[in-house]
């Protein structure tokens, strides 16, 4: 992956979120991240008996946003986001295809009862962005303590981790594709 | 059991549930599969087992406790977690009487999902290792089967494979090294009591006092020494078998304490105050002669009757000399293998000569004489002058009185019987000429038995 679209929902006054996730993403992928214009109309993802939204339908939304190219994109929304069968995600990714999507809603610590802190959710979302991205590259879930591909299912989850591959996520990485 | 190794197979009429645990468990590494329907899934099923199925209840055609039950017929050992959008105790509880592993509701939260299947893949992989266990236990508990080809020990595998399922006290009679505990644990190893226990006590080898103890337990400061609460055999054995070699030797207290034990299936420790419950299967032993004793006022009536229920009477191996080579032949292959020694064959004289001994400490005095014979062993074979007993000179009574041809056979017919103590068939199978022949040849030169069984040819020289 050489290049990679990042694409703000519902995230309106966050262009320094998006440049901090731009450099984290560019630096873990040594890729080209631009920033589109935000042209996706959330609302078609949103299911009104949950109140979320439906990240599968986003990520369909973001291919074809950028249909015609072989980059990834990674969507970025200030939504909750759902898949049908479980309560949330933090976000979701096509296994070895171009599409992710993450959310910033359940990152922040103000969501638990606790003081925003700002720090924390840029950490949080730099290694989930890192995390689905790693999923779209066909990288499957890692029992690696630290490595980014660990699966979380709670904010803990996630601050325990860090956001870099490990040596058998990095290697599977460079292999490739048809190895991975 | 590592998620890459694992297999889910999804069912559920919804398109959206299916994709979404697909991707799900694909991401964790799983093999996954989707069905559409029950009857997909089942066709599924048949061309590739699954570790763990996840299963809407409320389908369209047949529905999901339906197929559970289709499935748990199909393979038991398949992990199934049911999923419905419609939380009731009712459909909760049905499904895990029905054996399902666990419920969830829709939308399942992923904390609980992740949880659901990491417990799920733990017990089928306890169930996996509980089966090869199983496995091994029957391998282990068959390994050292009861050997042998004679009538007699046929005779007796087949009294095994009558008692061993039931619970009948079993009275095993034998001389010493004939393999009561052997037959013991063969009883055991084929019962519905096998994952429990066997606990074997000797009761000859142990003192009186030291033998109640044993047997019943204590509990803390029953006597001086007592410290600590201790469980007695009988305890032990709960669930199993208990094999009390040597019952003859118990005096008439532990008689009484016995019977009681086994007529009421309840143990008191020494220095206890109530009665605990156990439930045990008797197996015993004896070389002696039971019947005499009881007859002399030492032994019991009523506990003769209560273990003599079903009797095994194990024959000397002087009495199955036919089993010996057999015999000899396990035991090499077993101890090359435990002292990893080249030893693969028994020359025909070694074998003459294994055949020819009395063995008066009988299979075990074998399987000693063959270790003992392995270690020496110097050729790869073992060979007369490797074993450690000397057959005393055959009965070499038999000088013909001429060099004729008829003279020379009737002599070494005579050796020969003698050799095998008048075992005709063993006789037989030396002189190599069926057994009709020998008793022809026998009536032919008159050949007689003589007092001790040797062979005495009227007419021949004494030695």
């Amino acid at each position: 992956m050489s290049e990679v679209f990042l694409v703000p929902i519902c995230l309106p006054g966050q262009l320094l979120l998006l440049e901090h996730v731009s450099a984290q993403v560019s630096r873990a992928f040594a890729a080209t991240v631009t920033v589109l214009p935000h042209r996706l109309d959330p609302e078609l993802a949103f299911d009104s008996s949950r109140g979320q939204y439906n990240s599968t339908e986003l990520l369909a939304q973001l291919l074809e946003e950028t249909a015609g190219s072989e980059a990834g994109v990674l969507g970025i929304a200030g939504v909750d986001l759902f898949i049908p069968i479980l309560t949330y995600v933090f976000g979701e990714a096509q296994l070895a295809g171009r599409a992710a999507v993450v959310s910033t809603y359940r990152l922040d610590n103000a969501r638990y009862g606790l003081p925003a802190n700002d720090r924390i959710l840029l950490d949080r979302l730099d290694k989930e962005s890192i995390h689905e991205l790693g999923h779209t590259r066909g990288l499957v879930h890692c029992n690696q303590a630290v490595c980014v591909m660990r699966s979380s299912t709670y904010v803990e989850d996630i601050d325990l981790k860090s956001a870099q591959f490990c040596l058998a996520c990095r290697a599977r990485l460079a292999a490739p594709a048809a190895s991975r | 059991m590592p998620p890459q190794q694992a297999s889910i197979l999804i069912v559920d009429d919804e398109l959206s549930v299916r994709d979404s645990l697909l991707h799900w468990f694909r991401k964790d590494g799983f093999n996954v599969a989707t069905a559409a329907s029950a009857t997909l899934a089942l066709q599924a099923l048949e061309q590739s087992p699954y570790d763990i199925i996840l299963l809407d209840i409320k389908m369209p055609g047949m529905d999901g406790m339906e197929l559970q039950s289709r499935v748990h017929a199909l393979n038991p050992k398949i992990v199934v977690i049911m999923m419905t959008a419609f939380a009731s105790v009712d459909t909760a509880v049905r499904a895990l009487k029905q054996g399902a592993f666990d419920y969830v509701t829709k939308p399942i939260d992923p904390d609980e999902l992740s949880h659901l299947v990491s417990r799920a893949l733990k017990e089928r992989r306890l169930e996996d290792e509980n089966s090869q266990l199983k496995e091994t236990i029957a391998e282990l508990s068959s390994a050292d089967f009861v050997i042998g080809e004679s009538p007699a020990m046929h005779k007796v595998m087949e009294m095994i494979r009558q008692v061993a399922q039931t619970n009948a006290t079993v009275m095993i009679r034998g001389e010493s090294g004939t393999g009561k505990e052997l037959v013991a644990r063969t009883i055991h190893a084929n019962s519905a009591r096998k994952y429990f226990p066997i606990v074997p006590i000797n009761c000859g080898a142990l003192p009186d006092s030291l033998l109640e103890s044993e047997l019943f337990g204590h509990e803390k400061g029953a006597f001086t020494g007592a410290n600590f609460r201790r469980k007695g055999r009988l305890e032990m054995a709960d669930g199993g078998t208990l094999f009390l070699d040597e019952i003859g030797t118990i005096t008439s207290k532990m008689q009484v304490d016995l019977l009681r034990a086994i007529e009421t299936n309840e143990v008191m420790r020494l220095g206890g105050s109530r009665p605990v419950h156990v439930d045990f299967r008797i197996i015993c032993a004896t070389n002696e002669d039971l019947e005499k004793l009881v007859a002399e006022g030492r032994f019991r009536q009523d506990l003769y009757y209560r273990i003599n229920v079903f009797s095994i009477a194990l024959p000397a191996l002087r009495e199955r000399r036919e089993d010996i080579p057999t015999l000899a032949r396990h035991f090499m292959g077993k101890l090359a293998m435990e002292m990893d020694k080249r030893v693969s064959d028994i020359s025909p004289e070694a074998n003459q000569k294994l055949m020819a001994y009395d063995w008066p400490g009988n299979v075990r005095e074998l399987a000693n004489a063959i270790e003992r014979a392995m270690v020496v062993s110097r050729t790869g074979i073992i060979r007369p002058e490797d074993l450690p007993f000397a057959v005393p000179e055959a009965p070499a009574t038999a000088t013909p009185v001429s060099d004729s041809l008829a003279d020379m056979e009737k002599a070494h017919i005579a050796v020969v019987l003698g050799k095998t103590r008048w075992n005709i068939t063993q006789a037989a199978e030396l002189l190599q000429i069926d057994r009709a022949t020998l008793y022809n040849k026998i009536k032919r030169y008159g050949l007689q038995r003589a007092e001790g069984g040797e062979a005495e040819a009227n007419g021949s020289k004494p030695a």
